[in-house]
């Protein structure tokens, strides 16, 4: 995984609720083996006409959309079946964060382990993101910090430690957890005596 | 010393730390069983295969085909070619997979083949107190026999498949204390959907939900894996619900339950699971079980949902409110009852069990589904079909008209190519009634096995109290 400390770009906003994982790689997608060129299918049923033309009113179809790295949605985002080719797919798309009220949580985790920003903010920065479709903003991880336009003070966001310290540092779990082989073999000799 | 008072869930979190977590690292949690399938799991495979990497213990893990697997029996057993190539390379992928890492598979043609969430606890694998995780969100299932389930990713997948543990953080704890019992006509998946509309589809995010109370130790096993099924529609990655007198009667003689001596030590083990009297959890909701009535969805989220007999409620400014409504050609403010149903769907690791093939038969018995409707009967596991077929409720479900087919997810997301047509009105039993999810443009209802087959008969959406009744 790179390493991640700032991300500065424009927003895409997709204001409604509870966007589920099924809205954001259709499961017909799902029949593949790998994890690559699933950003053709992001949306798709937003993004595409019934003939599989784009639709003109779809906002990833608009030329403002093009080289946004931050999506921004409603509350809920991501929730709904554990696909990890929901983050594969907005990934592959371009994306590298996601900004909402609420993240469901499997979302948020399958996000963090291929260096997908799960953002979280209070009511009223999102919805000034909501109502300004691609402000430039800033996210730094080291501090957790999201900048919005026009000089205002940063706004803290939640990210635990450990996951903070992964994206900057570019590691990836399964590293750590095969680290500790010694642990895990301690504690399964452990419970067999039990 | 006496301990402070602990929820099922510390305990059994607690029996899992490897490592347990500090303020800068989550705990190294232990997985006592890993269930995988042929959708999420091959990325996860191939991260393995490029590292050099075994699968830790291929004793602890369980594979099986359900997702993009067909239900037709020709292409399961007569030779014919699976209809879908990209479903048949997903199985074949699997297949090899296991062969070449030594994990146990329930292939195509095993007996014991089936919705990965339905063979857990039918063989016994599912147990009280076990850690249980699976590339799949409904793994929640499990908790109902008191384990703690949840669904990964397949980053996790691989995570397991090399380590047999995951990072984790413990999460926060939500009792649903349910008194009083269910009204006749009312199943467990109305007090689920009910659940959600009171909690939220997003009301669980962060939590485990534990189900308590008298109305939860009223429903037996089956009932009890549909409610833990749908935690994940309240945003709760885990439900659980504590080992008693049925869950052991259930599990007793399973083919991998502990035999013998193990048995008595197990149920030993398993009795000292449920939470402590005084234990505190983070949240608490109350549920009044005989207020529930039978449910069904009207929009494109499980908690847009509504009594059979109720009116699709109105809300201003509500864009996405809106959104769904059009999407589904219903109006604010209008009844549901009766509207045209194009396609019924019984089946998935919600309501594909035995016990569901059982209600749906007995208001189907004798007579006809509604000409112009198509039924689809799904049985969530090749033992559930086999023991269907024994009771002959094969044979109600033909002779009514419906379809009966081999096991798998089917129609509850529409993989393996079982689809619901653009536009048309589907009453699923499924968990989902997102846009799209049963077809391009397909149109979800979601309510319980009663409702669907009531449903059938008329070709509207019924009340299954009314054809109780005659």
């Amino acid at each position: 995984m790179e390493p991640i400390r700032t991300l500065r770009s424009r927003t895409v906003v997709l204001p409604a609720a509870n966007i589920d994982t099924d809205q954001i790689i259709p499961a017909r997608f799902l029949r593949t083996t790998t994890r690559a060129g699933l950003g053709e299918h992001l949306f798709a049923d937003w993004r595409y006409d019934a003939n599989g033309a784009p639709r003109g009113d779809f906002i990833l179809n608009g030329a403002a959309a093009r080289d946004c790295r931050i999506l921004v949605a409603g509350r809920n985002f991501g929730c709904g079946s554990s696909r990890e080719h929901a983050p594969w797919a907005l990934l592959d798309y371009g994306f590298r964060a996601v900004i909402s009220t609420q993240i469901a949580d499997i979302f948020r985790s399958n996000a963090l382990k291929n260096g997908l920003l799960p953002v979280v903010v209070e009511a009223a920065t999102a919805t000034w993101l909501i109502e300004h479709p691609g402000a430039e903003v800033v996210i730094d991880l080291p501090s957790s910090t999201l900048t919005l336009p026009g000089g205002g003070a940063p706004v803290l966001f939640p990210l635990e430690t450990f996951a903070r310290y992964c994206l900057v540092n570019g590691i990836d779990e399964l590293g750590f957890l095969i680290e500790r082989e010694a642990q895990i073999a301690a504690f399964e000799r452990r419970r067999a005596r039990a | 010393m006496q301990l402070a008072p602990r929820t099922m869930l510390e305990k059994i979190w607690d029996e899992h730390e490897v490592i347990p977590e500090s303020r800068d690292t989550p705990a190294v949690l232990y997985i006592d069983l890993h269930l995988i399938h042929e959708v999420t799991s091959p990325q996860a495979f191939t991260v393995l295969g490029a590292r050099g990497l075994a699968v830790r213990r291929p004793d602890l893990t369980l594979a099986t085909l359900d997702h993009s697997t067909p239900t037709q029996s020709a292409q399961i057993f007569g030779g014919a070619p699976i209809a879908l190539e990209s479903a048949a390379q997903q199985i074949r992928e699997l297949e090899r997979n296991c062969a070449r890492f030594g994990v146990e598979l329930l292939g195509l043609r095993s007996d014991q083949r089936g919705i990965v969430h339905v063979i857990g606890p039918e063989l016994g694998a599912t147990q009280p107190g076990k850690t249980i995780v699976c590339g799949d969100s409904h793994t929640s299932t499990h908790g109902a026999l008191g384990a703690l389930a949840f669904g990964i990713g397949s980053t996790e997948v691989g995570h397991v498949l090399a380590t047999q543990s995951l990072l984790q953080r413990k999460p926060k704890s939500l009792a649903i204390n349910v008194e009083h019992r269910l009204a006749p006509g009312v199943s467990a998946k109305d007090l689920i959907l009910w659940i959600i509309s009171r909690v939220g589809v997003a009301g669980g995010t962060g939590h485990v939900i534990e189900y308590r109370g008298a109305g939860v130790r009223a429903l037996d096993m089956e009932e009890r894996m549909t409610v833990c099924n749908m935690s994940i529609e309240a945003g709760a990655r885990a439900g659980m619900i504590a080992p008693d007198e049925t869950t052991y009667a259930y599990l007793s003689g399973r083919p991998r339950v502990p035999q013998g001596g193990a048995w008595e030590r197990s149920l030993e083990i398993w009795r000292a699971l449920p939470s402590d009297a005084g234990a505190r959890f983070d949240r608490e909701v109350e549920i009044d079980a005989a207020a529930v009535e039978p449910m069904i969805t009207y929009g494109t989220n499980p908690g847009m949902v509504i009594p059979i007999n109720g009116t699709i409620p109105e809300r201003a400014n509500d864009a996405a409110f809106d959104q769904a409504l059009a999407y589904m050609g219903f109006e604010a403010g209008t009844k549901l009852k009766d509207k045209a149903v194009n396609v019924v769907f019984l089946g998935s690791c919600t309501n594909g069990r035995l016990s569901d093939l059982r209600a749906a038969a007995a208001v189907l018995r004798g007579r006809k589904i509604a000409p112009g409707v198509r039924m689809l009967v799904v049985p969530g596991s090749q033992a559930v079909k086999k023991a269907a077929e024994k009771e002959g409720l094969n044979a109600v479900f033909t002779d009514a008209g419906a379809e009966w087919r081999e096991s798998g997810c089917s129609m509850c997301l529409g993989m393996n190519g079982d689809l619901v047509a653009r536009g048309e009105y589907s009453l699923s039993t499924s968990n989902r009634n997102f846009e799209g999810r049963q077809g391009v443009g397909a149109r979800t209802l979601l309510a319980s096995p009663l409702t669907a087959a009531a449903s059938a008969l008329t070709g509207r959406v019924t009340d299954p109290r009314e054809i109780l009744r005659h």
